[in-house]
């Protein structure tokens, strides 16, 4: 009785004193101030020869040191920064794993283990795509967002999203929405999330459908992914329950041999009879298993799926990590290309700005993380401090990850790169047209042969390489060339081109089922508050027709993607872009209201700043979809030209070749078109009520907050990956209690 | 001293293989239920857990009805 009604009595405290952390922060020991100076020097010297370097090469061992170096000075000085004068977390206070735990979803968990799960949840296929798509502006661009995008925006938004949901018991950015900025700023922000699902489902699926399309070997290897884990569903639910490590470990073998029989079953007749299908067929596919895969039980298919995908997901980045460090190829691509300054770029067009910044989101900023920064990680952190290396570091590591495919895709020939990127509409699809279109471009130490291409193909196993667009084989033959240089040799390209296929493949399923799933629960939730009887989420015939219209979104503009006279891949992802950058513009616009509310004006910049850039950018790039004259940049303009084409009674227009082909480009971009109007429209409304609701605070300061009431805390753990030593004095407190008067958590 | 050496060596790579399960384990969620078990034990002392095979099946079906997103 004593310990409920005194729960603190005799037990040490549950945060270090804040004089001492502060002390300990502030103290610049000689060592330290050693360590710090020569990260910056490293970090200085690398952004130099970045910057300067006009020279033959340059080493990619510089991308990964100005990476590196200024990852940890933003995390070690301005995540402080933020800590200390925006969030200014509370050890004492109980997090909501603490004073929630259900032993499920609310579970203290340890940071290392929490941020493993947290990078796994947030890192899937977009910083592996948008990199290599703007490596055609040259690697300065990109990676100049890439760090900086991140250490100003991306991480700032995730490290705050998750902290104030956090303190509102890990409330989703839909339901913070509502709370800050009202009805309409709430039903804009849940519209726009919806809509963005859809987007992001349908580009991803994209992207796979382009890895996969006339390759028998990749859809030999993915398609059995799903036998794969459907064995380890049953194996996990009815012969041995809860071996989850060890069924990862079969299913990772049984990857393997997928990968490698793939060239076996490739290169015999029947295999490539049954395996090797049009775009599409592997589209119309996607989407079937899509609705399938949504509407199966979790343990069957989403759940093993998932181990698989985590599993691979760690192992390939920290083996690319090594094989960049390792190998450290040489790089030809000049920092800034031809392109950088036009219009007419043949893999994404549009001038750098805006473009870039909406080509590359994820890892430099992504909106969608901010779906998984509230919900679903705020409801494990165990102490409030730890969100900082969560939050920020888990972007950071994002970001790195972003990294490393520039690195993979600027590693490999330019003339190839171009090759494989420009649509089918210039390349005509052969290797012919494609040296031709390349070689026509005119670009500086460019000049592709046709036995490169065929070379090239044979080595990782494909019929062709030609405009293989999307972003995944360019990274993949990017891996593959990294990673044979460090391992097996050419004879093992193959292989490390269809692992890195696989493993896109296997991230950006995931993301379509569970990004079908959520999506359903979402839109069953909101159709709920007219039709109750859909509230209930095991209610099958709503569920079923939820699901069946989030499919049809996605697959709707999968199909309009896959058929698209002008490409697809370089006219859809546009919308991508501003679709995540949106998001992200939503959720930096909620915390701008929370930090408004906490009064914090004279630091609000923090979050106006990258706030601020997203919207103009989103806004620009909308404008320039909306508005531009240029038909391969505006939708509408692609769009009427097209229709005054066919009015003409012309029969072929530009890369259409054909009446129906003309059709086609005019419906795609109505749908673009019509798809920017709204994003547009969904950004001024969301922004516009978190400035109105920001002045508000600013007038009426103190308005009260809506956060969770204080819940005292009564456990104790570090805040970051490395203890300082007065956290492990403290934590050697705790550990000296005697067992019975151990706190209980999870995940220890 | 040489066998002083190794078994240091071996010491310290057992450790880095522990953390590594442990942390593998922890992020691919498959140690729930030793979490559960001491969950309940603390929360409902009295109360007889579930078997191993009925929590993953309950902790499944949870799942179903709880969906987590995957970001791009």
């Amino acid at each position: 009785m004593t310990e409920s009604s005194a729960p603190t009595t005799g037990l040490p405290p549950t945060a270090v004193d804040p004089e001492v952390a502060e002390q300990e922060d502030r103290k610049w020991t000689p060592g330290k101030i050693i360590l710090w100076a020569v990260i910056a020097l490293v970090g200085g010297i690398a952004w130099a020869i970045l910057a300067i370097s006009r020279g033959e090469t340059i080493n990619a061992i510089w991308f990964v040191f100005a990476a590196v170096c200024t990852y940890l000075i933003a995390y070690r000085f301005y995540s402080k920064f933020i800590e200390r004068k925006i969030t200014r977390p509370d050890d004492t206070r109980a997090t909501p794993a603490e004073y929630n735990n259900n032993g499920r979803d609310f579970m203290p968990t340890d940071r290392r283990v929490l941020f493993g799960h947290h990078f796994a949840a947030i890192a899937g296929a977009g910083p592996l795509v948008g990199p290599v798509l703007a490596a055609q502006m040259g690697y300065l661009p990109g990676t100049v967002w890439i760090i900086i995008g991140v250490v100003l925006a991306g991480a700032v938004q995730d490290y705050l999203v998750m902290f104030f949901s956090m303190r509102r018991g890990g409330r989703s950015l839909g339901q913070m929405a509502r709370e800050e900025l009202g009805i309409i700023g709430g039903t804009a922000a849940l519209l726009a999330t919806l809509m963005i699902m859809i987007i992001i489902v349908a580009i991803l699926a994209l992207v796979v459908v382009n890895a996969l399309g006339e390759s028998a070997w990749g859809v030999y290897s993915v398609a059995l992914t799903i036998p794969i884990a459907l064995f380890m569903g049953v194996y996990l639910r009815f012969l041995r329950p809860g071996r989850v490590m060890e069924v990862s470990v079969i299913g990772f073998a049984l990857l393997m041999f997928a990968i490698i029989s793939g060239r076996w079953v490739a290169e015999s007749a029947w295999g490539a009879e049954l395996f090797h299908l049009d775009r599409t067929t592997i589209a119309w596919a996607i989407i079937i298993y899509g609705f399938v895969a949504a509407v199966l039980p979790v343990w069957l298919l989403l759940a093993p799926r998932d181990y698989l995908s985590t599993f691979m997901k760690i192992g390939v980045i920290g083996l690319l990590a090594i094989a960049i460090v390792v190998v450290r190829p040489e790089i030809t691509v000049p920092a800034i290309s031809e392109f950088a300054g036009r219009e007419d770029g043949p893999v994404v067009p549009g001038s750098l700005f805006p473009f870039l910044f909406v080509t590359i989101a994820c890892g430099a900023l992504s909106g969608f993380h901010a779906l998984i920064s509230s919900g679903t990680t705020p409801k494990l952190v165990e102490k409030e401090r730890q969100t900082r290396f969560l939050g920020y570091g888990g972007m950071l590591m994002e970001s790195f990850v972003a990294i490393m495919a520039l690195v993979a895709a600027i590693s490999i020939d330019r003339g190839v790169y171009f090759a494989m990127n420009s649509s089918g509409a210039v390349t005509g699809g052969t290797v012919e047209g494609a040296v031709q279109f390349v070689n026509s471009l005119g670009l500086m130490g460019v000049n592709l042969a046709p036995e490169t291409l065929t070379d090239l193909a044979a080595n990782v196993g494909e019929e062709s390489v030609v405009s293989r667009t999307g972003g995944a084989p360019t990274l993949a033959v990017g891996i593959a060339t990294i990673m044979n240089q460090w391992f097996g040799g050419p004879a093992m390209m193959g292989f490390w081109y269809h692992f890195a296929i696989m493993f896109e493949a296997l991230f950006i399923l995931t993301a379509v089922d569970a990004g079908t799933r959520v999506a359903r629960f979402m839109l069953q939730d909101t159709i709920g508050n007219f039709i109750p009887r859909f509230k209930d989420t095991s209610w099958r015939p709503g569920a079923w027709l939820c699901t069946a219209i989030m499919v049809a979104g996605w697959g709707y503009i999968l199909i309009l993607g896959v058929t698209d006279p002008l490409g697809g891949i370089n006219t859809f992802f546009p919308l991508f872009g501003i679709a995540n950058q949106l998001l992200a513009a939503i959720a930096l616009a909620v915390v701008m209201a929370i930090v408004a509310k906490r009064g914090t004006f004279k630091y609000l910049w923090v979050v106006v700043l990258p706030l601020a850039f997203a919207a103009v950018v989103t806004i620009t790039a909308s404008l320039y979809k909306i508005f531009s004259p240029v038909p391969a940049v505006g939708y509408w303009a692609q769009h009427n030209a097209f229709r005054q084409a066919l009015e003409d009674g012309q029969t072929s227009f530009g890369t259409a070749r054909s009446v129906e082909a003309m059709e086609a480009v005019v419906r795609n971009t109505f749908v673009q078109g019509t798809l920017s109007v709204v994003f547009m429209v969904l950004t001024i409304i969301v922004i516009t009520m978190a400035v109105v609701a920001t002045v508000k605070s600013y007038r009426t300061r103190g308005v009260p907050e809506n956060e969770d009431p204080r819940v005292e805390s009564r456990i104790y753990a570090p805040s970051g990956l490395i203890s300082t030593p007065a956290e492990k004095a403290l934590e050697a407190q705790w550990k000296a209690l005697p067992p019975e008067r151990q706190p209980v958590r999870g995940r220890h | 001293m040489a066998a002083q050496a190794l078994r240091t060596l071996a010491a310290s790579l057992t450790t880095a293989w522990r953390s590594t399960v442990w942390f593998l384990r922890g992020v691919l969620g498959a140690d729930a239920y030793q979490h559960y078990l001491a969950h309940q034990a603390r929360v409902h002392p009295g109360v007889e857990p579930m078997s191993e095979r009925a929590f993953w099946k309950d902790r499944m079906d949870w799942q179903d009805r709880n969906p987590q997103g995957r970001c791009c």
